[in-house]
């Protein structure tokens, strides 16, 4: 146990304070809200520069090509978290397609796609649910036949975020119908401007079209635009969901919004009386307090096991169940100790936080359903993590 | 940066683990809480022969001047096994108390000889750390003490025990002293004693060495650590022993282990009370390498972990069925081990309202 980080990691603590210093007004006032905004690439390829993003992708594919040392990652995060600076970007281009091609992707792929992604250049879209497919991803019915060099393309994708802006999907179908349903999937990459493509938006109970709608109609794409071969589809998927799970339920997160809330019991009052010297609603902060310390603590510890290569075991599986439950549930005490006010929405007036609390109350409900449902989850802990036996499939009828 | 056990602390671990498997099996635990044994003396003494007495006890006494992590992961094993052993006052509170505010005439003539486990200790603090009921209490005067104090831990067959006055002081009182008498209290936990001290004039020594305050804090502060680890080892194996029945046993043709709905309770249990080992470890860390944030974090750790041992205690019982209810099972061992943890040296609300009021956020009581 030893939570100082050394001479070495401080010095290259302060090399990125010495960055941070240097270069905060070039960070970026407006972001883009599907696409980034030029002001945010032109960060990201000063980020890239600096090896404070894209850090392990290899240079001859537009990476700074440094080692992987995940405490440096910490780091970085740690301090732009301080200064209140953008990250680099991070859209599903970048964290989950990007390390799938370095994982398994031709040399070709890789040339032609890694360094547009980082760069912010080539906006993609992942189109895995189907209307039929959710939890049961594997049962997905988009089909691709073949004709010639090329496969032709019907079916529908949902939940397929910024879709309306991508430039490019990577997309899981059925190329192989007679085969077993794991294995008849292949993980293929092409244009969303590709004709047959219609993008609907999704609203959500938020208000918002954070999602689309994807129909494919004699869409018709290159064979040589599948990912790792015929058929591997569904393990290249699950390479990727690896790191989308990773995404989801960051602790740091909640270490953030827990802040906020104490300072927003500290502003605001009922009756005179500010909300951080109400006993019940106190009690409750401190109980989400504990809480959040746990899960970062936790954080730490997955960390200290990634660096030395070690398997936590249960400890990796339940991360996504608990930050997003904990993140949920700061959003709710935000919103119960504002009492009515914490309802008011979009411009109201009295309106706290943009609003934001509400917000986040309903999208993090949607992502304790997405990227594998909290149901999907406890199924993951009680069979990897506890090693209790699948549920067994109903007899055939 | 590495936040993790050293190959010692695991090495330690499991064998401690080794030694309790084989010593405090099931039987020896209802075999101890049946006959109403004080403690087990032949698993204190298979503990003695690995230095569990003087862990903490500073080298320059005969003990291991180990760190409270490491008393910690002692501590969880004792919960996983129930054992029934004066662990909490004799090896951990009463030494950090003689270490911190003893003089060094009083550090010689008890420090060693807990070291080696020739001397059992009592700590009478509950007044202190959980507030007093009953208008108990001890007030000292002219190096006596009156009054009376509840919830004593280990003080059953203790040689020396550590008290807290009213005032907030520390005192040594030997056992056998005149005018000390002695109420066993039976709580639903047989497998740890706890004990009603009434003081008529007893003679007593101050602790008083240094910052007394302080010590006071820091005892009570290990203490809930200790009980936060006992908690986290006896929910694990409330949570394996779940596992492990669901596996066995069978309902409409099949193990009830396959039905979703009693793997998401296995998986509910698992995943509320993994970060807590998270949450000790730091808090038993920083008590040594981080004073600053050592009672805030033992304030956390010890009701965090309470409000989840309650949750994993009763839905492990209900994974088990009718037989989780019975005694047959004995299941209940560890469940009651938990509801015993959960209120000494201060129930969730009262620490959390503690751990409020050290940042500021409420009024000290």
């Amino acid at each position: 146990m030893d939570l100082a980080y050394g001479p070495d990691y401080e010095a290259f603590r302060t090399q990125v304070r010495d960055f941070i210093a240097k270069n905060r007004d070039k960070a970026p006032k407006r972001f883009g809200v599907s696409r980034p905004s030029e002001e945010s690439i032109a960060w990201q390829k000063l980020l890239i520069e600096h090896g404070l993003t894209a850090r392990t992708i290899p240079k001859e594919y537009g990476g700074y090509g440094a080692e992987p040392d995940i405490l440096k990652s910490r780091i970085i995060a740690e301090e732009f978290t301080a200064a209140k600076l953008p990250m680099g970007l991070a859209n599903q281009g970048i964290s989950m397609l990007v390390p799938t091609l370095l994982e398994l992707g031709t040399e070709e792929q890789k040339k032609k796609w890694i360094e547009p992604t980082l760069k912010g250049e080539v906006v993609w879209c992942q189109g895995y649910s189907e209307p039929g497919s959710g939890s049961d991803l594997a049962s997905l019915q988009t089909k691709a036949r073949e004709d010639g060099d090329d496969f032709i393309i019907n079916g529908q994708k949902i939940w397929t975020s910024t879709a309306h802006a991508a430039d490019m999907i990577f997309c899981l179908v059925r190329t192989e119908p007679e085969a077993k349903k794991h294995e008849g999937i292949s993980y293929l990459i092409f244009s969303m401007k590709t004709p047959g493509i219609e993008v609907r938006p999704l609203t959500t109970m938020t208000g918002h079209a954070e999602f689309n709608e994807v129909f494919f109609t004699d869409v018709r794409v290159p064979q040589k635009d599948i990912v790792a071969g015929r058929g591997q589809g569904w393990f290249v998927a699950n390479a990727t969901l690896k790191h989308e799970r990773g995404m989801l339920g960051d602790p740091n997160q909640a270490g953030t919004r827990l802040k906020e809330i104490v300072d927003l019991m500290h502003e605001e009052t009922v009756d005179g009386t500010r909300l951080i010297d109400h006993p019940v609603y106190r009690d409750r902060l401190m109980q989400l307090q504990a809480r959040v310390f746990a899960m970062q603590f936790h954080g730490l510890r997955l960390l200290t096991a990634a660096s030395k290569g070690e398997d936590p075991g249960i400890a990796r599986l339940i991360v996504k169940l608990q930050g997003c439950e904990l993140n949920h549930q700061l959003a709710a005490l935000a919103i119960d100790a504002l009492g009515e006010i914490g309802v008011l929405y979009g411009d109201s007036p009295h309106l706290r936080a943009h609003g934001s609390w509400q917000h986040r109350y309903m999208f993090d409900l949607g992502l304790i359903i997405g990227g594998g449902t909290a149901q999907i989850q406890k199924n993951i802990i009680s069979e990897r993590g506890l090693g209790m036996p699948r549920e067994p499939k109903p007899a055939k009828a | 940066m590495e936040f993790g056990l050293s190959e010692d602390q695991k090495l330690l671990q499991e064998s401690i683990r080794g030694t309790l498997e084989k010593v405090s099996p099931l039987e020896r635990v209802r075999k101890a809480a049946e006959a109403r044994e004080d403690f087990a003396e032949d698993v204190w003494a298979a503990l003695k022969d690995l230095g569990v007495p003087g862990m903490l006890v500073p080298e320059e006494h005969g003990g291991m001047g180990m760190a409270l992590l490491d008393a910690a992961l002692v501590a969880e094993m004792l919960g996983r096994y129930v054992a029934p052993v004066p662990f909490i006052a004799t090896a951990v509170m009463a030494p950090i108390a003689i270490a911190g505010a003893g003089s060094k005439a009083q550090q010689e003539a008890w420090l060693p000889k807990l070291a080696s486990g020739e001397a059992i200790a009592g700590v009478a603090i509950a007044e202190a750390a959980s507030g007093a009921r009953e208008g108990a209490g001890v007030t000292a005067s002219g190096g006596k003490l009156s009054g009376k104090s509840l919830f004593a831990l280990d003080a059953a067959k203790a040689d020396v025990i550590v008290v807290a006055d009213k005032a907030g002081g520390l005192y040594l009182v030997r056992g056998d002293t005149r005018g000390l008498t002695k109420v066993a209290l039976t709580s639903i936990d047989l497998t740890r004693t706890l004990t009603e001290l009434q003081f008529d004039n007893v003679d007593a020594e101050a602790l008083s060495t240094g910052d007394s305050d302080a010590t006071r804090r820091r005892v009570v502060d290990a203490g809930r650590v200790m009980l936060a680890a006992d908690t986290l080892g006896a929910g694990w194996a409330m949570i394996d022993k779940a596992v492990e029945y669901a596996g066995e046993r069978k309902q409409f043709g099949r193990v009830i282990a396959s039905f979703q709905a009693v793997k998401h309770l296995c998986a509910e249990m698992a995943a509320e009370l993994e970060p807590c080992r998270s949450l000790v470890w730091y808090a038993a860390h920083a008590f040594d390498a981080m004073p600053e944030e050592a009672s805030l974090m033992a304030a956390h750790a010890k009701a965090h972990t309470a409000e989840t041992g309650r949750f994993v205690a009763r839905t492990a019982t209900e994974v088990h069925g009718g037989m989780g209810f019975t005694d047959l099972l004995g299941l209940h061992y560890w469940f009651k081990r938990i509801g015993l943890d959960r209120q000494l040296l201060g129930s969730p609300e009262r620490v959390r309202h503690e751990a409020a009021a050290m940042q500021g956020w409420a009024a000290a009581d």
